[in-house]
């Protein structure tokens, strides 16, 4: 299967001359599960946003193969933090990237009330996002971030801030959306036991610059669920990435 | 319960001193031209009613044309400035001195240059309202939420679609901050101005009337429009807080209750 975006030997210096990523070279494919692993100041946030064109590099090339890519990218993205505009209702902060697209209209609406029930949100519509719980909130993001049905789908540690059992509950409830949605992921985290159990496709960071130190293929079957993580098959994949992790950062 | 309480504890304190001031009044048996009792201004508030009634419109409408030019003003600047660095950087000192020089100062030159007394009152109120709406505006359409930035970026918005959809709102607890300020200062520049301008001998709202009892030693007449002027004072207060707690009540901590 072609890529929907290719990074060949991008490079990020900023202004204050810290290199964040040193060479980097990746190709995200439709229907994978992609997991950027590494210590905290690894630049796996910075290779996100260079996909996402937030930021351009400092040398290399991102290459997007879809031709829809050339205009508005057909991506979405969720960040550490919820990210909504406080002042609008729920159903507001879904239609947003329809509205920036100019739909507007009943059409536009049933889209994102349909993201929002994908997330198990429907009855929320009309609340405004202070009234939800630090979950819901991540789910209105991400429900956000899924209503243009975007080839790739870019996660800056999502469910950092989230308390462990939200966190497993979003955990499945994200991979059931991958699947049946089928875009590519990339999910930036540091925790070794949520990349093995999210992803088919693990890239272990090194910091300073920021490299890809490592390349996992998790080949565990999907649906994962509560067995998967209870699997010696699952364990042994996670002594595998602790270790490569481990050997990046003392490099 | 509480906010029974919150409005009948200062009303109680309020009679609670006009009694003691009538009383002190009646009991030393004060002149009115030294201290008027509340009865005697009172009494010159409804047999006086015509005229400080008009003078009343006359400062009410000042200050409140003076605090819409000075949103639109503001708004506008504020706006501007937060489009282009060049542009906030190049005028942004101007406003500062216009900010810092004392209205009292200027307003003589105002009121000499222009000859419409109600338009020379309006400039003065306005150069001493707009600041607070343009400094206040320019920071909360700079403190935008960056991811939200990014968002918008990423989803292709036009300027005009993060101004409108993104900047503006996040800007608003901002410019309402400034606007209660503003609304304050904006009748505090009429009132200065009517000052400089009666002294000049131009007949105009409720602080032409102070000065001109001043002179007369009707201290009754002082009182009430003095009275009136606080009276405004508190109803443009009151009537701003209502409006940024209406506008804010559904998102903003500042306006939210806990009991929702």
């Amino acid at each position: 299967m072609p890529p929907i975006v290719s990074l060949k030997d991008i490079s990020k210096r900023f202004a204050n001359g810290t290199e964040a990523v040193g060479g980097v070279s990746l190709a995200i494919r439709r229907g994978d599960f992609t997991s950027l692993l590494g210590p905290s100041g690894c630049g796996k946030s910075t290779v996100l946003r260079l996909i996402a064109g937030l930021t351009p590099p400092s040398g290399g090339t991102v290459a997007w193969t879809d031709a829809r890519a050339s205009g508005g990218r057909p991506l979405g993205f969720v960040f550490q933090e919820p990210t909504l505009m406080p002042w609008a209702r729920v159903l507001d902060n879904v239609l947003l990237p329809l509205r920036l697209a100019g739909a507007r209209g009943p059409k536009a609406e049933n889209q994102a009330r349909a993201a929002l029930a994908r997330v198990g949100l429907e009855g929320f519509e009309r609340s405004f996002p202070r009234q939800l719980s630090g979950g819901m909130k991540m789910r209105v993001s991400i429900a956000r971030a899924v209503v243009t049905t975007p080839l790739l789908l870019l996660m800056d540690e999502p469910f950092a801030a989230l308390d462990e059992i939200t966190r497993l509950k979003l955990n499945d409830d994200l991979l059931a959306l991958w699947r049946q949605q089928g875009f590519g992921a990339v999910f930036v985290t540091h925790s070794v036991f949520e990349s093995v159990y999210l992803s088919n496709r693990i890239l272990v960071m090194s910091p300073r610059p920021g490299r890809i130190a490592a390349d996992f293929e998790i080949d565990a079957p999907y649906p994962r669920g509560a067995e998967f993580r209870l699997s010696p098959e699952y364990a042994s994949h996670c002594a595998a990435v602790s270790a490569a992790l481990a050997q990046a950062m003392a490099a | 319960m509480s906010r029974s309480l919150d409005s009948l504890l200062p009303a109680l304190v309020g009679l609670a001193g006009l009694a003691a001031w009538e009383a002190a009044v009646r009991i030393a048996d004060i002149p009115p031209y030294e201290l008027p009792a509340p009865s005697a201004i009172a009494l010159e508030l409804v047999t006086d009613g015509d005229l400080l009634g008009r003078a009343l419109l006359f400062t009410l409408a000042t200050t409140a044309l003076a605090l819409a030019a000075a949103v639109l003003g503001a708004g506008a600047l504020a706006i501007m400035f937060a489009q282009s660095r060049l542009l906030e950087r190049s005028l942004f000192p101007y406003a500062i001195v216009l900010q810092v020089t004392p209205i009292v100062a200027v307003a003589p030159l105002i009121i000499i240059w222009v000859d419409n007394t109600l338009v020379a009152l309006l400039i003065c109120a306005w150069i001493v309202a707009f600041f607070p709406i343009l400094s206040n505006t320019l920071i909360g359409l700079k403190s935008t939420d960056r991811n939200l930035v990014a968002l918008f970026k990423i989803y292709g918005a036009s300027r005009w679609q993060e101004l409108r959809l993104l900047r503006l709102p996040s800007a608003m607890p901002f410019f309402l901050a400034g606007l209660r300020i503003s609304g304050g200062l904006s009748l505090i520049g009429a009132v200065v101005a009517e000052f400089v301008a009666g002294a000049g001998g131009r007949e105009s709202g409720l602080a032409y009337r102070i000065l001109e009892a001043g002179y007369r030693l009707e201290m009754p007449r002082m009182f009430a429009a003095l009275f009136l002027i606080s009276a405004v004072g508190v109803a443009i207060y009151l009537s701003l807080a209502a409006l940024s707690d209406r506008l804010l009540r559904h998102w903003h901590e500042s306006a939210t209750r806990d009991e929702e």
